[in-house]
């Protein structure tokens, strides 16, 4: 059974967003992607100041199994990318909620998100 | 769908079960890149026994498989010696790649592909038909493949009576211990046996072993393993359109005795003499990411494909095998997600006991 934070919201496909209460959000995978995709071998990440539109991929996340890319949940401006995962990847597999963050972003558009329990009935 | 007699065993495990060609199988216990470097440092093992025994008895047994394959069974001398060959159609395309074991003239045991099970059987009985040689499937048997370093010692450990039948062994070489079949081969790059037995010892000895510390490794790792080792999967490197001349298998093709007309040699012959136009090569990448089956690669000499694609847990960098046109050498670059990346032509393997040789 997969893990689903109550202090964040999700996505349809699997990201998690949390509001840092400072105009910025930071953004993951959740635990379910994460299991499913296995074996974090590679994260590709955008750079600071790299603004996204709603819907596009804007980082991808490769495991030992397949390429999976990750969504802009908002039109956006990438504030900092974790650089960590350059050297760890697996920190997505271990620690998806905490230390495995992909980035935090600046958006004034979001919308339409799911809350825990919603995203975790989606699961089952 | 179809499940071995470890089934239960697996799902005990943690095993994450996925369908693989039928079989509900487990991909990994938890994670696949720890399976993979167990195997490399220490012992780990894999349920194996969706893939096909097959028995040939008879006094055309000899006659009949120097037909059917297109390595010469006359190398075998010895009882439990073993030999690596593909099995062709009229056309010199791959049926399958299998291992044949030699007992006596009369008595040849062959291990066939899990997913190719179904075709080869009709295959080979098709090609027997007037031959003195029966063709006995032996699907009552499991295997269990137990491979690393320490990988001889554990069984022996595990399984009373093993050492004094298998203890001497040389590489490609099988011994028998009562309804055990016992084989130093495998499928990692590393030391260890692949061993069949009746279906109903396999959970007991997969607890056996698995008491002494051999750890369950899914088939995921399998995978990561036998790439980084060189070694073809059926499916991705060969198929019934590609020849042993265009999958760098030349090798396991004896075409030294003119009078055997092994099935698909005529076809060998004509390609042999036009000159085959591609070859599997390795690559490594040189930046980061990951290669992917079908990728597209374009070298020196032309345009290929990447046949199998996957992160090396042991070099830390993404291999591939791919075919290519022949004489590629030097750089090439793959298209990897819309973006051309550079990447290493080498000859594999890739790693071989526990060491990178590229």
């Amino acid at each position: 059974m997969s893990e689903v934070r109550d202090d964040r919201q999700y996505t349809e496909t699997h990201e998690w967003i949390l509001d840092n209460g400072n105009g910025t959000y930071t953004m993951g995978i959740s635990d379910h992607a994460q299991a499913l995709l296995g074996d974090m071998v590679y994260v590709e990440l955008p750079s600071e100041g790299d603004e996204a539109s709603a819907e596009d991929e804007f980082c991808v996340v490769e495991s030992v199994k397949a390429a999976s890319g990750v969504y802009a949940p908002a039109d956006l401006e990438v504030v900092e990318a974790n650089a960590v995962l350059d050297d760890e990847p697996e920190l997505v597999n271990s620690s998806c909620y905490d230390n495995g963050w992909l980035v935090k972003f600046k958006s004034d558009s979001l919308d339409g998100l799911m809350d825990a329990a919603t995203y975790a009935e989606t699961l089952d | 769908m179809k499940h071995t007699p470890l089934y239960q065993a697996h799902v005990d495990a943690g095993g994450k079960m996925v369908d693989f060609g039928g079989w509900e199988m487990p991909l990994n216990y938890g994670s696949q890149i720890e399976e993979h470097h167990q195997v490399r440092n220490d012992v780990g093992m894999f349920d194996v026994s969706h893939m096909t025994v097959v028995d040939f008895k008879g006094v055309e047994a000899k006659k009949f498989l120097q037909t059917l394959i297109a390595n010469d069974v006359d190398k075998l001398k010895a009882e439990g010696k073993a030999l690596y060959s593909c099995m062709l159609n009229e056309a010199g395309g791959v049926v399958d790649d299998l291992i044949v074991y030699y007992q006596d003239d009369e008595n040849y045991r062959m291990v066939i592909n899990a997913g190719t099970t179904e075709k080869d059987i009709a295959w080979i009985n098709a090609q027997a038909k007037g031959f003195d040689v029966s063709v006995e499937p032996r699907f009552d048997l499991a295997m269990v493949a137990v491979q690393g370093p320490n990988a001889r010692a554990k069984v022996y450990e595990a399984m009373p009576g093993v050492e004094d039948v298998a203890g001497e062994l040389k590489p490609f070489n099988a011994a028998s211990l009562g309804g055990l079949f016992i084989a130093r081969t495998g499928y990692t790059g590393e030391d260890g046996f692949e061993i069949m037995l009746p279906e109903k010892s396999a959970e007991f000895t997969w607890k056996m072993l698995m008491e002494v510390g051999v750890k369950p490794c899914g088939l995921g790792a399998r995978d990561t393993l036998r790439l980084e080792a060189g070694m073809s999967l059926y499916g991705s490197e060969m198929n019934d359109e590609v020849s042993p001349l265009e999958a760098a298998l030349t090798w396991t093709v004896d075409l030294s005795d003119e009078d055997r007309r092994f099935v698909g040699r005529d076809a060998l012959e004509v390609l042999k003499d036009k000159g085959a136009n591609n070859t599997i090569v390795g690559l490594v990448l040189e930046g980061k990411g990951v290669i992917r089956d079908h990728q597209k690669v374009v070298t020196n000499n032309g345009e290929g494909e990447v046949t199998s694609g996957t992160f090396s847990p042991t070099m830390g960098k993404a291999i591939a095998l791919a075919s290519v046109p022949k004489g590629s050498e030097g750089l090439c670059e793959i298209e990897m997600r819309n973006k051309m990346v550079s990447a290493k032509i080498v000859k594999p393997p890739f790693v071989r006991n526990g060491k990178v040789l590229v």
